[in-house]
């Protein structure tokens, strides 16, 4: 059946036959069409965030959580710059996104209408690809489109931006499957050669380790069985980058924790000392390699990435094979058969040696919470629940890598790649909407959690029952920790002043509000935070001043790392102050 | 104290074809741009029938590593068809269209002709003291060209910039 729709109608008829049942969003002026059309239709739901940032980043955390799309409806102008950051965040991190903004009609483009903005412009370097969509017959082939582009090959951000008139206008809408050209088709396989090659270098090496990150998680759940898989046939020690965490449980025998600038003592040593690293969905970031001169010198390198813009980008590899995860993981199994790979005995027993120097390990405290305590405590409390962890960025960021520990994919959010304030309670709603027997948590910080507070509203308002844990030490800690580190102790601008009262905050908002100022109440201000129904704040006051180890500093490598304990110069030279 | 340090770099033609969109040129113009890449020239025009498809050749220099990366950036543009390297593919043709403008009379006005005839550069515009000469070739052979004018009365030059084709009878 076919029959003259407006853009509007088009627009969400084309999410619906997309599988869309959640759309965050903000209305105004030039998206007001298609909020008319959204009125009373019960097959999408939409989300009222408080910012659009905050729509961004739930749509972020949705599709984290889920493996699905995440939806995005703002209006022109402010309201798309708004969401720029959220676009950039997914954009970094590979998230799946489809961003509708609204736009000033056809004929004032360009005339510095009320709240126009430039958003194609804007978007056009942070989204995987973006439209203006200039007449209503092409809406949903562009529909289909964006969602195909946002959701296969390396998954990303991708922004419609449509005008107020196109919303408005008519045009033929068949109910039929959408027509259009297909010229989109990410290469998904690794060669017959680049495999033989690939698994011939596995059952060579003697001292191999897998490097996983977030393309694990992104090609879905299948990859995370088949790395299970490959680990068992080949017994090497696996490692992940932050994004990829929870592809391989955190249990078992061979995970060594996160690597990188804050990762554990022996994946950092593994990989320097390694004779062959296999990188699977990871991007050689330079959180992760340190000093790239002196990153895995004597290592054979396996790059597996399905963005072939990835390989040799800053670590030049020996091996790379553009493809799918899971696509490459499971034709590297089907080809290794019933082999049998080096002994690694030798290998592993340098692995423990390295496991011994504890470099997770903290010292206690008599006076305050230390914040790696109240990690392991919230884990051990909810680790039965199978919680959805979203963080804020920090240092309760990265202590919550290092203490909290997974077990399955699509569990762990963070902002890894932009490193985005904020992004932790919107994300955290986003998955509570995606995911609503879950007890999901936002570990946050007292400074992180400030830049998105407004959508506490959008919580009580959908009745989420969302955690907010928040580490609360008065100070942006990890800047305050590199000030110490790097520029003497000179504490510039990064003492949280004039914090509000967090427990009275979640009270104003409907919420629930627990303090937690000491390790006697640890374990009940947790409990009764899982046992509340509904949404809870809980703010825990830590220890000030402790910093977050062990530590790769700017332009150290591997081996360089700092534990609790070392003595630290307190500065450093300009080459190390100038880098990331 | 903290100095930048330099690489060795490498001039290489690119030719990219693309969806003939809104914002095409926008898109890889600013992706040299955001990712610290270099445009010596960019020629852009589209090539097919419908008017769907453009071809844009690009002049660039950096490390090999970073042309790698150009090269690697481009494709992953949804518009993007094919993106060649012909600096890396081999034998090939670059060639460049330039507008001359000499004024002048007497001896010097006689030399620009001769000098004219010698590159193969054609008068398209002529007043009693001036020329605008056509020429097309390899980018040195209008530098060569532009550089005797210098001394004969040069006025301006309009330059295309590279249009690139790899040679053979197989499209590249």
């Amino acid at each position: 059946m076919s029959e003259e729709r407006s853009g509007a109608n088009i627009l969400v008829e084309s999410l619906v036959r997309q599988g869309v049942e959640f759309v965050f969003g903000y209305p105004g002026g030039a998206v007001l069409p298609i909020y008319d059309a959204l009125f009373g239709d019960e097959r999408l739901r939409h989300i009222l965030v408080r910012h659009e940032a905050g729509a961004g980043h739930a749509a972020e955390g949705y599709a984290r959580s889920t493996g699905k799309p995440g939806v995005v409806l703002v209006t022109s102008g402010p309201g798309a710059t708004n969401v720029v950051t959220a676009i950039a965040d997914a954009f970094l991190d590979s998230i799946p996104l489809v961003v509708i903004s609204g736009q000033v009609p056809t004929a004032l483009i360009g005339s510095d209408a009320f709240q126009e903005a430039d958003t194609v412009g804007i978007s056009r370097h942070c989204t995987k690809h973006n439209y203006l969509v200039k007449d209503p017959a092409d809406l949903a082939a562009v529909v289909d489109e964006a969602f195909q582009i946002a959701t296969t090959g390396r998954p990303g951000p991708v922004l419609i931006d449509i005008p107020k008139d196109v919303q408005i206008a008519t045009a033929i809408w068949n109910d039929g499957p959408t027509q259009r050209r297909q010229r989109y088709a990410p290469r998904t396989e690794g060669t017959a050669q680049e495999i033989a090659a690939a698994v011939e270098m596995l059952a060579n090496a003697k001292a191999p380790v897998l490097y996983t990150g977030g393309g694990v998680i992104n090609s879905g759940p299948r990859a995370t069985e088949l790395l299970r898989e490959l680990q068992a046939k080949t017994g090497a020690p696996v490692t992940s980058t932050l994004m990829g965490l929870g592809a391989f449980p955190a249990d078992h025998a061979d995970w060594l924790g996160m690597l990188g600038m804050h990762g554990t003592y022996e994946a950092n040593l593994a990989m320097n000392q390694s004779d062959l690293i296999v990188c699977v969905g990871a991007r050689f970031d330079d959180r992760v390699t340190g000093r790239l001169d002196a990153f895995a010198p004597n290592s054979k390198k396996i790059h597996i990435d399905i963005d072939r813009s990835s390989i040799n980008k800053t670590v030049r590899v020996d091996l790379p094979i553009v493809g799918d995860c899971a696509t490459v993981l499971e034709q590297m199994l089907a080809e290794w058969g019933s082999r049998k790979g080096q002994d690694l005995t030798a290998w592993k027993a340098r692995v423990d040696g390295w496991r011994e120097k504890k470099s997770l390990s903290f010292p206690r405290n008599a006076d305050a919470i230390m914040p790696q305590l109240a990690i392991q405590r919230l884990f051990e409390l909810t680790k039965d629940k199978d919680p959805v962890i979203s963080t804020e960025v920090g240092q309760h960021q990265m202590w919550a890598a290092q203490h909290f520990h997974f077990f399955g994919p699509n569990k762990w959010l963070t902002s890894g790649g932009l490193g985005t304030m904020g992004y932790g309670l919107p994300a955290a709603i986003g998955a509570q909407c995606g995911n609503p027997d879950s007890l999901v948590i936002d570990i946050a910080g007292d400074a992180s959690i400030q830049m998105n507070i407004q959508e506490l509203g959008t919580a009580t308002q959908y009745r989420l029952p969302v955690k907010v844990f928040i580490l609360n030490n008065e100070w942006m800690g990890m800047v305050r920790q590199w000030q110490e580190l790097t520029y003497e102790s000179r504490f510039s601008n990064s003492y949280s002043d004039s914090l509000p009262d967090f427990v009275k905050l979640a009270e104003a908002y409907g919420w629930k509000g627990i303090r937690i100022e000491d390790e006697s109440q640890l374990d009940a201000g947790i409990q009764a935070m899982i046992d509340h129904p509904g949404p809870v704040i809980v703010d825990c006051l830590v220890h000030k001043e402790s910093n977050c180890f062990p530590m790769i500093p700017s332009g150290a490598s591997h081996v360089d790392m700092l534990l609790y304990g070392d003595t630290v110069a307190g500065t450093m030279d300009d080459e190390a102050k100038a880098l990331v | 104290m903290m100095h930048i340090q330099q690489e060795a770099e490498e001039r290489h033609v690119l030719t990219v074809t693309v969806d003939n969109e809104a914002g095409i040129l926008a898109k890889i113009a600013g992706l040299f741009t955001a990712r610290g890449y270099n445009i010596d020239s960019l020629t852009v025009a589209d090539i097919t029938e419908n008017h769907a498809v453009s071809r844009i050749t690009i002049v660039t220099h950096g490390p090999p590593s970073q042309i790698d990366q150009i090269h690697a950036q481009l494709e992953r543009l949804v518009p993007v068809h094919k993106v060649v390297d012909l600096t890396e593919v081999g034998p090939h043709v670059a060639r460049e269209l330039a507008l001359v403008k000499v004024a002048g009379t007497g001896e010097k006005r006689v030399e620009a002709l001769r000098i004219a005839e010698v590159f193969r550069a054609r008068p398209v515009d002529t007043t009693t003291e001036s020329f605008i000469f056509e020429m097309t070739g390899a980018p040195d052979k209008i530098d060569s060209f532009v550089a005797l004018m210098r001394g004969l009365g040069l006025v301006e030059v309009g330059r295309t910039g590279i249009v690139g084709m790899m040679r053979g009878a197989e499209e590249a």
